[in-house]
């Protein structure tokens, strides 16, 4: 077991382990760099991943107390849990469902594309398709994306035949089980998937990819890497120079530890990554750590989400198999004939009585509710995700009155629908019921957004310092030695499930770090 | 749930009362598994008779006509739970069960249905109805004997998953062609 002291200022110190930070730790050592690995959850595998709602989303959720603001639902539905996202090692690779999907090239150029959107602030990510794409292809490679590199599709499941069907009488011609991070063979290492019906409890059969059983353990054996679980990070420290010189972390019993490094990689997610660096304010950085331009927080995005349940007359049994593995992407195009701008996957999903329960109709009881549960097996379920616009004044701030238990200010997620989201979710809802209704739904039910999966924006990417937080290799402005390496760079969020970009921007940032070491550029 | 032990322990703790009760529907899900008609819930902190009130509250925020009693126990366990933990949590019960007694003037569960129901119409903002609900809504669908009612089939990785056991099985619509639903095996 490699180990480093808490001196040696040679280290890559990288903060989180999921789809960024596990990612860029693996493709760091792999080329000899020494990693520390900092995970503030602790580490399960798949013989510990629990096939039960609740006690599974207790044993991997990121619970910790946050506060939202607002004008979106969950901030009347669920006012502390803005996201359902993990502190495990793995990150919420562990909870992700495995779709990957790439973004559409005029994503990367969503201003160009859409024009002035009034209310948003969007702008083009300083990287390209073209640019972007052989790092995708090395990210499906990695992650075994079902219909790259000749892996076969996944077999659709009787949620994803009700979708099918639906689909193509309402005339859609794109509908399959889609590009999945999924086992549909036994490959690398990994078994095939057996439809267990619980990706989202953390994959018992390895089937899914996470971080957790592929680049942690990867990365391990290279004998570069020193994983600490249960090290939460409270602050990142500078040197006169402004150069960011360690990371002060809590340990289990509450204790903190300073670790230096060389280079330091924030990879915490969306809403950790920017609470982070605004607690990290210093005489030189009277607003927080590379927050120069004022940006760390603002375009905070989560995508313009909702849910379509049908009732039908003949059994489905939803819950049976790969949750995600079905897909409509003909709404996913630029038409602003529709009344928007971005389009919106739809993709299949189901949940458990647990989570039905709880989120079907927060807050709702009663015959109308307690009637859908009782048709709980005869219920078909499709989650919609599209682009949300990012708005200045859609951010993370400290909380001004909630502290954590190191004594340190919780993130606040603010959030308001913009017009656009409200009218791609309206038809969203629209086609998702129409879906169903061309196969004979009795009722179809639209269910509000869950707290949020896909979280993205809090330090995008820009060409200008002054529009964004880092340039196109996840690189501070501010501080060419601290790197953002999660969903929070993403200049707009694209339709798409963000996590084969992250993978991806992740490989490309490694391969950029190992070449700024040697040439001493960062 | 049938194994009540009038043990030590359970003398000792005093104040916890004991949900019983009898399956209703003899040939329901639960009542195929279970190996007794007859069960019992063990309550910490709730006496019996708070238990038992509860448990019709329970019923009446999330009916289901169909389901045991011996499900809603769950709920009223994780109650019991509460009120173990947070000494605001009984009296918060106590209270707003008289409260529901004064608006009914005597006896809430001795009224008709639809009066229950009405009365918790009108305390649904209540922090007793929210603290019930909220709680009832994490508990009530969470337990293997609401699985058994709902069909649903609980964990699966001990049964090797639903590949061999029917994740494909809808026959009342054409299947989707190889192209867009590739088989399972090569």
């Amino acid at each position: 077991m490699t180990t480093y002291s808490f001196d040696d200022d040679s280290v890559v110190v990288i903060i989180g382990s999921g789809a960024g930070g596990g990612t860029l730790a693996n493709e760091l050592c792999q080329k000899g760099v020494p990693v520390v690995l900092l995970e503030a959850g602790e580490r399960q595998s798949s013989a510990t991943f629990i096939n039960d709602e609740w006690p599974s989303f207790q044993q991997l959720s990121w619970g910790d107390t946050r506060t939202t603001s607002g004008t979106w639902q969950i901030a009347k539905d669920f006012p502390n849990l803005p996201a359902w996202i993990c502190k495990t090692v793995g990150g919420t690779t562990t909870h992700w469902a495995g779709a990957s999907i790439r973004l559409q090239e005029h994503e990367f150029r969503a201003r160009e594309t859409y024009g002035e959107v009034k209310g948003a602030n969007l702008l083009d990510w300083p990287l390209t398709l073209p640019e972007l794409e052989p790092y995708y292809t090395r990210a499906e490679d990695k992650m075994g994306v079902t219909r790259t590199n000749d892996i076969p599709g996944l077999p659709g499941n009787n949620n994803f035949q009700v979708m099918y069907n639906g689909a193509m009488k309402l005339g859609y011609k794109h509908c399959s089980t889609g590009r999945m991070a999924i086992n549909s063979r036994a490959r690398a290492g990994r078994a095939q998937c057996m439809q267990l019906g619980f990706c989202f409890q953390g994959c018992k059969m390895g089937a899914k990819w996470s971080t957790l059983y592929t680049e942690i353990p990867a990365a391990e054996a290279t004998g570069k890497l020193e994983l600490r679980t249960q090290a939460h990070a409270v602050r990142i420290e500078h040197d006169a120079k402004g150069r960011a010189s360690s990371v002060v972390y809590a340990d289990a019993k509450g204790q903190l530890h300073r670790q230096k490094g060389r280079i330091i990689a924030i990879a915490g997610n969306a809403i950790e990554t920017p609470r982070l660096l605004l607690n990290s304010s210093s005489t030189l950085f009277p607003h927080g750590l590379a927050n120069g331009s004022g940006m760390v927080g603002k375009h905070y995005m989560r995508h313009t989400t909702g849910s379509v349940f049908a009732e039908f007359s003949d059994p489905v049994h939803f819950y049976r198999g790969t949750i995600m593995a079905g897909l409509i992407s003909d709404e996913v195009h630029f038409n602003p004939d529709r009344g928007f701008v971005g389009g919106y996957e739809m993709e299949t999903i189901s949940l458990g009585p647990s989570f039905m329960a709880a989120f079907f109709n927060p807050g709702a009881w009663g015959k109308d509710f307690t009637r859908v549960m009782d048709n709980y097996t005869h219920l078909a379920g499709m989650w919609l995700v599209g682009e949300d616009m990012p708005r200045e004044s859609n951010r993370i701030t400290l909380s001004d009155n909630t502290k954590d238990r190191f004594g340190i200010p919780v993130a606040n997620v603010h959030y308001d629908d913009h017009p656009n989201d409200i009218a791609m979710r309206e038809h969203a809802f629209k086609q998702g019921s129409a879906v169903y209704e061309a196969v004979g739904a009795l009722k179809t039910h639209r269910v509000p957004p869950y707290p949020s999966t896909h979280n993205m924006g809090t330090c995008r990417m820009s060409l200008k310092e002054a529009d964004g937080v880092c340039n196109k290799h996840g690189q501070c402005h501010e501080v060419p030695n601290l790197f953002i390496s999660d969903g929070s760079q993403f200049t707009t969020s694209g339709a798409e499930n963000p996590t084969l970009t992250i993978v991806s921007l992740a490989i490309r940032q490694a391969d950029y770090i190992v070449e700024a070491l040697k040439a001493k550029a960062a | 749930m049938q194994d009540v032990k009038i043990n030590r322990r359970r003398f000792l703790q005093g104040s916890g009362g004991l949900l019983l009760g009898t399956l209703i529907f003899g040939s329901g899900p639960i009542a195929l598994l279970a190996p007794s008609r007859s069960w019992a819930m063990e309550m910490n902190t709730l006496s019996s008779d708070v238990a038992a009130k509860l448990l019709l509250v329970i019923r009446r925020i999330y009916p289901h006509d169909r389901m045991e009693d011996a499900v809603y126990a769950f709920a009223v366990k994780a109650l019991d739970e509460r009120a173990s933990t947070d000494p605001s949590v009984l009296p918060l019960l106590d209270q707003g069960l008289s409260d529901l007694d004064r608006l009914a003037g005597g006896n809430w569960s001795s009224l008709d249905e639809t009066r229950q129901v009405t009365l918790l119409e009108d305390i649904q903002h209540s922090d007793f109805f929210v603290l019930i609900r909220s709680t009832s809504v994490n508990s009530l669908y969470s337990n293997e004997l609401a699985y058994q009612h709902f069909g649903y089939e609980g964990a699966s990785f001990p049964k090797g998953g639903y590949l061999m056991r029917g994740f494909n099985d809808l026959k009342w619509l054409p299947a989707a062609p190889a192209e867009a639903s590739p088989s399972a095996f090569s």
